[in-house]
């Protein structure tokens, strides 16, 4: 018997259960590194370096390297860890959220004020096909 | 005896807090926002407690992946504002409440609740936002604050069942306490929004008026709302508001009382990529 998990059809969302916890243990503590501002300032002087430092995988060293969101939470990223890279770059939570969506910074701010994405055709993945 | 005297329920957006630290409040942006609190900080100038019991979550500040509490009471006497990765915010440190909060987790333990208790944490912006919006700026908060930090981070987070029956036992727990205490219980976090993947920005306000509806008049039934309808509907983040259940199961109505008295209401979209929502509950 394996687990019931329902929220793998609700489209454009990677819910972060235990297994995708254990996948991103080292991406995510690696994130919580850069809560301290002297960790800050060597991961900015080094990033290739300063990510050496940290057990995780290749392909999730180069998700963040190339601020990938999206494929840091395929990885087992979680935004609250992610959001500590966007605070080291100076980007706002809003900024890191459009980031994912395909969509501009401007057009993302215009949507938001405009009463934000419509659940209407966002609840199952088969209303995206 | 201490008593449970009103619930406040609030979404903790970290962007709200950021806006008034940053002298950001006037702009009308987030004027629309603040005005929803006028009449709130007012009621809790003329409803002074003397201890808040605020149920929040962190947000990877305060607890890592080293360890993930489910329910965390703190029981320190302060607690410092967490840096986050923008530098911490510049408003007063929380001056807690441990004898309460000892009590507390004594009695919620002995009724099947197995909390952590933590003696040295910091607090992030899902507790010190509602603090600002119901206070604004002041040199010092108005009273000791009993953080409690739910897991909602890392699914599943406690079920709105467990919740709801959770603000009862803590409900109980106040009762049972020896000093003339009027306590404020508030529930924070959502409403409807999610931070990440390409569905990033949801809102459903259909949802989130339903969600104030029933927690007011039914929040028996609205407590065994299943985690898949907060993440389907609400967004991924919008399962924050099973917390708001912990607050609402304290109050008087659903635990032999009168019906509470509805003081204030509000609801706007957006403040950055979130609704607010916010209610004042008053017992009677």
């Amino acid at each position: 018997m394996s687990l019931d998990k329902p929220y793998k059809d609700v489209p454009g969302t990677t819910v972060f259960d235990a297994d995708m916890s254990r996948q991103g243990y080292h991406l995510n503590q690696f994130c919580m590194s850069l809560m301290k501002a002297e960790n800050r300032a060597r991961f900015k002087a080094n990033e290739r370096a300063y990510l050496d430092e940290w057990p995780m995988s290749e392909e999730q060293k180069q998700a963040v390297l190339a601020r990938d969101l999206n494929r840091c939470i395929a990885l087992g990223g979680n935004i609250y860890f992610l959001a500590k890279i966007g605070a080291t770059d100076g980007k706002s939570f809003q900024q890191m959220a459009g980031s994912m969506t395909g969509m501009t910074e401007e057009q993302y701010r215009e949507m938001m004020v405009g009463g934000g994405r419509s659940v209407e055709g966002n609840r199952y993945t088969e209303e995206k096909k | 005896m201490a008593r449970i005297t009103g619930s406040v329920y609030t979404s903790h957006v970290p962007a709200i807090g950021a806006a008034l630290d940053l002298g950001k409040a006037a702009e009308p942006y987030w004027q629309a926002v603040f005005k929803g609190y006028e009449y709130s900080k007012q009621w809790l100038r003329d409803h002074k407690p003397d201890v808040i019991f605020l149920v929040y979550n962190d947000h990877a500040n305060a607890f890592s992946l080293d360890i993930i509490p489910t329910f965390a009471i703190g029981t320190a006497p302060e607690f410092t504002p967490a840096d986050e990765g923008w530098g911490p915010r510049p408003v007063p440190k929380v001056i807690g409440h441990p004898k309460l909060a000892a009590h507390i987790a004594q009695s919620v333990i002995q009724d099947d609740f197995d909390l952590t208790i933590v003696n040295k944490m910091d607090v992030d912006h899902g507790l010190t936002v509602p603090l600002s919006l119901m206070c604004g700026q002041p040199q010092a908060w108005p009273c000791p604050v009993i953080p409690f930090a739910v897991n909602v981070v890392q699914y599943p987070a406690p079920s709105g069942r467990r919740c709801y029956m959770l603000g009862k036992a803590i409900r109980k727990a106040v009762d049972s306490f020896d000093e003339p205490l009027n306590v404020q219980i508030w529930g924070t976090g959502g409403m409807s929004h999610q931070l990440q993947g390409p569905r990033a920005g949801l809102i459903n306000k259909e949802f989130d008026t339903a969600f104030l509806d029933r927690l007011i008049g039914d929040p028996d039934g609205l407590s065994t709302m299943p985690h898949i309808e907060y993440v389907r509907e609400a967004g991924s983040e919008g399962i924050e508001l099973v917390m708001w259940l912990i607050a609402r199961g304290a109050m008087d109505d659903v635990n032999g009382g009168k019906a509470p008295t509805v003081r204030h209401r509000f609801y706007h979209v957006p403040a950055s990529n979130t609704a607010v929502g916010h209610l004042i509950l008053e017992n009677n």
